[in-house]
């Protein structure tokens, strides 16, 4: 059991109680192959008996289809567009999420409060703003930011997947380049600054996504064994304390002891 | 992102508030008359107003699916469009917009609620700040008897149903409204609202209205937009 703590603010009427579950939220950039990860680790997780929720951005009964709707007509405003987020999160945070974690579910989330801070941030939305409307947002036991240098390589990957670029992942919205593809690069390398940047803040677990899917999907399953069998479970935020993007010591990273290929490939990328 | 208190525009806001049935949708109406007889471009923004966000409200009423967070949260979307929409756009050509509610019903009915008060405000931190808010001020009883006389049938949220204060709705929504009104008191001073009694007459109110707007409208104002006849 682990007690309920938030990044600010609770929410109203939220009764703060002790709960079960295990909230792990996989974060990345577009194209990084967060949703694969998100579906390898649920069936693993299953296999081995634990009952999983997944969830992501968009998928709340109460704002998913509206914010869908609004975003096919490229007509949503910047800030329009982040408060829709955020009642998409709110509603997923206390419908879906809250209970399932109460009642000792392995939650797992493509995405969380970072992704929608660092769209909102390269958007000109004041930091602090974005952060305090998030701070109903549940403190997660781990996140796993999905991590790709190159965005290049992402472009490559968007492509590969046979869907190709979406007027929003490519922020075509802010005018950053002519067409998709220019504009999907210049976005991305905002969005990764962004990324980056909390990585300290909020204590990620840093991960080489341009491994192949195999070593990276086995680098989450131990992390995730780790933070599913350990009682008491620590905090990401707790436990992790991350420098800067490289310099992780992998002793200052628990979680991660025993799979320090997430630490070595990204000093390999550096050296 | 320009917060609340620094944008700097051409154009003039004026904003209603007030409990339901305070008379102020009223008021913003003869107002609005009055402006465009004398000639100014005028525009009117309404709350929940925002094509964008409509049909999700509809159905969340409908369906019951709000939470007092998320209840807040889908409001602020609605305005934000509706800020960027139609506020920000005729405020920076010189236009004189008039909203009926403003982010302070908000602030009033999501705190009532149990929304934490400094949340909300953060919340709201984009939105422009009025050139005068005007708060029509009725007692409790007065503002009840009028809503009660004009709607037969109280709506689930508009009587605050959803917070299981009581199974009566009239009770219940008694205690929101009460409740609402406090806030609304708090943010005279918080917010420099323009508290007009709302228990005068009609005509009366109007004329306090129209003398406290005229001493902000400019004629060059009426030359600052060309709007088809």
């Amino acid at each position: 059991m682990k007690e309920m703590k938030f990044y600010g603010t609770a929410l109203p009427g939220l009764e703060i109680e002790p709960y079960s579950g295990k909230l792990i939220v996989i974060e990345g950039t577009d194209g990084v192959g967060r949703s694969t990860h998100v579906a390898l680790l649920r069936t693993w997780l299953e296999s081995a008996g634990h009952a999983v929720l997944d969830t992501g951005m968009t998928r709340s009964i109460l704002a998913g289809r509206g914010i869908k709707d609004a975003r096919e007509g490229h007509t949503l405003g910047r800030l329009t567009m982040q408060l829709y987020y955020a009642t998409d999160f709110a509603d997923r945070l206390e419908n879906q999420m809250l209970p399932a974690l109460r009642a000792g579910f392995v939650v797992l989330t493509d995405r969380y409060i970072y992704s929608a801070i660092a769209r909102a941030v390269v958007r000109g939305a004041d930091p602090e703003w974005v952060r305090s409307i998030y701070g109903m947002a549940l403190v997660p036991d781990a996140v796993f930011y999905l991590r790709m240098r190159s965005t290049e390589e992402l472009a490559g990957r968007v492509l590969g997947s046979g869907s190709g670029f979406d007027y929003w992942e490519s922020g075509m919205d802010l005018g950053l380049g002519n067409d998709y593809y220019d504009s999907f690069i210049a976005y991305q390398k905002q969005l990764l600054r962004e990324f980056d940047r909390m990585s300290g803040e909020y204590g990620f677990h840093v991960v080489d996504a341009s491994r192949p899917v195999r070593r990276v999907a086995g680098d989450l399953r131990r992390a995730v064994s780790r933070i599913i069998e350990e009682e008491p479970v620590s905090s990401g935020k707790e436990s992790v304390k991350v420098e800067a993007r490289e310099k992780i010591k992998p002793s200052g990273v628990p979680a991660l002891k025993e799979s320090p290929k997430i630490d070595s490939q990204e000093k390999a990328k550096t050296a | 992102m320009i917060s609340y208190g620094h944008h700097r525009y051409p154009g003039r806001l004026f904003v209603v508030e007030g409990t339901d049935g305070s008379g102020k949708s009223t008021q913003l109406g003869l107002l609005y008359q009055w402006l465009k007889a004398e000639g100014y471009p005028v525009f009117f923004s309404e709350w929940n107003s925002s094509p964008l966000v409509k049909d999700t409200t509809r159905r969340a009423k409908k369906r019951r699916l709000f939470t007092p967070t998320t209840f807040s949260l889908l409001h602020a979307t609605d305005f934000a469009d509706r800020t960027e929409r139609n506020i920000i756009p005729p405020l920076k050509a010189g236009a004189i917009v008039l909203a009926d509610r403003y982010i302070y019903t908000a602030f009033a009915r999501d705190v009532a609620r149990g929304c934490d008060r400094a949340w909300v405000r953060e919340v709201y931190k984009f939105a422009v700040k009025p050139t005068v808010a005007f708060f029509f001020r009725a007692p409790l009883d007065v503002a009840i008897d009028r809503i009660a006389s004009a709607r037969p049938v109280l709506k689930y949220y508009e009587a605050g149903m959803d917070m299981d204060w009581s199974d009566d709705e009239e009770e219940s929504f008694k205690m929101f409204q009460g409740k609402i009104l406090d806030e609304y008191d708090h943010m005279v001073s918080e917010f420099g609202l323009t508290a007009i009694d709302a228990t005068q007459s009609i005509r009366t109110q109007q004329r306090q209205m129209r003398d406290i707007v005229g001493r902000y409208l400019k004629e060059e104002l009426k030359e600052k937009v060309v709007l088809p006849k």
